[in-house]
């Protein structure tokens, strides 16, 4: 079993200069009360792995306007104009990484892949200071995986054991950086008996989850 | 120019009639999404939403949106009875892995050889390429859906100035001008659309057309 801890508990555990992957797209099924704790607490120099930053000061966009970010890979800043705005005054550097290439990185990550080949991006900047590589008479592109110290994420339902269940597409890169970090937080709309997810329904196994965080209190 | 429809309701029907029956489909943010309004009532089309959807509805009736149901920008959307979640590498995989039929989606450029760019103006806007070089370079038929120039300038041009998408050709652009085809002898202007000139495309087109010696009038109703 796994005690949920009080959210700036477990943000006390990220060092500054930390990478992070943030679960997420465009705020949908990230983890903002673990974000909010983040800001609170201050934390800087940190690497955000996501799909995008949010909008601005909401979701990961609010990592970007405290300016406790130093750099981004993501697949999409369009909808954060701050994101963008610092990336051109150089006070952050972003590396922009198609979206498929992004989830398949990650997922080299956490499946033990040296790596993976892809034509996405061949011939384009996306190509830049990367490898080429000839497999069956075809060029492919080599893109490596991308590892992250802690993965901060959002799931609908956690049982005490830790499994997790997602709702429709809040899901999105969740499951997948579950897997590709040293330690993994979970927050989740609520936290049932362990028992109550059946094992149909458990999307990722509560075994590779290190905290979840707690649900704030509703009865008082 | 055609009397009752905007340039906008012109590309969207035009490009509805390239989807037909049990075609797994992503309509791109903006302009294409429009390309639903146009699918006969009696066709299943499964449109994929890339942040993890097949099946995406019409917009929720306000007041009823589900905060963990939503498109590829972020609006709240419904899925339709049968609709599947997927995780984000499932969602690419379809896309990469050759199960999408078609993709639609916006442009900024193409070139003579019906390359796309359309993620990037350097220096102004780098709003990232987000699924676009994926959907682009993965989909069986890529259909931009683009207004012939803006406001003016060029769109359609020997080579784009802007990076490029992919390196893989597109294969159909439709504007509200005209219906072109990427071939291997160059751009094939295939239809007009009603009251447009060939004169006016190509006054309109900086890349060289073919003109398809079946060119005919595009059927909007």
């Amino acid at each position: 079993m796994k005690k949920a801890l009080p959210v700036d508990v477990v943000v006390e555990m990220i060092e500054p200069g930390s990478i992070l992957m943030i679960g997420g797209f465009m705020g949908i099924g990230s983890p903002h009360r673990i974000i909010d704790a983040l800001v609170e607490a201050g934390t800087q120099d940190l690497t955000v792995i996501a799909n995008d930053t949010g909008k601005t000061n909401y979701g990961i966009g609010r990592l970007i306007n405290s300016g406790q970010i130093k750099h981004v890979i993501a697949s999409h800043i369009g909808l954060n104009p701050e994101t963008q705005a610092k990336m051109f005054s150089g006070e952050i550097t972003v590396d922009l990484v198609p979206q498929g290439n992004l989830a398949e990185r990650i997922r080299a990550a956490g499946y033990g892949l040296g790596g993976v080949l892809v034509k996405t991006g061949m011939g384009t900047l996306v190509e830049e200071s990367k490898q080429r590589v000839h497999v069956n008479g075809e060029d492919w592109l080599l893109e490596l995986p991308l590892f992250a110290d802690y993965a901060l994420i959002h799931a609908h339902q956690a049982d005490y054991l830790g499994n997790l269940a997602y709702q429709l597409t809040a899901t999105n890169f969740n499951p997948v950086m579950a897997m590709a970090a040293k330690k993994v937080f979970c927050e989740t709309n609520e936290i049932v008996p362990v028992g109550m997810i059946t094992p149909n329904e458990v999307i990722t196994p509560g075994a590779i989850i290190t905290e979840l965080v707690a649900m704030p209190h509703r009865h008082h | 120019m055609h009397t009752t429809l905007n340039p906008n309701e012109i590309i969207s029907r035009r490009v509805a009639q390239e989807l037909s029956d049990g075609m797994l489909v992503n309509l791109g943010i903006g302009l294409p999404t429009q390309v639903a309004n146009y699918l006969p009532k009696d066709m299943t089309v499964f449109l994929q939403s890339e942040n993890g959807l097949i099946g995406l509805g019409t917009r929720p009736p306000e007041g009823m949106e589900d905060e963990d149901l939503t498109d590829a920008g972020g609006a709240p959307v419904t899925a339709i009875p049968g609709a599947a979640r997927l995780d984000s590498v499932f969602s690419f995989g379809l896309i990469r892995g050759g199960h999408l039929d078609m993709t639609v989606l916006g442009g900024l450029q193409v070139d003579s050889c019906g390359r796309l760019a359309n993620w990037m103006i350097p220096g102004k806007m780098a709003p990232g390429m987000g699924g676009a070089m994926d959907l682009v370079s993965g989909a069986k038929r890529v259909i931009v859906a683009m207004q012939h120039t803006a406001k003016g300038t060029h769109k359609i041009l020997n080579e784009c100035t802007l990076p490029l998408t992919s390196q893989r050709a597109v294969s159909l652009i439709v504007t509200e001008l005209a219906v072109i085809e990427p071939t291997e002898n160059g751009l094939l202007l295939k239809e007009l659309a009603p009251g447009v000139s060939v004169e006016t495309v190509i006054a309109a087109t900086t890349a060289p057309l073919i003109i398809s010696d079946r060119l005919s009038v595009m059927k909007l109703d």
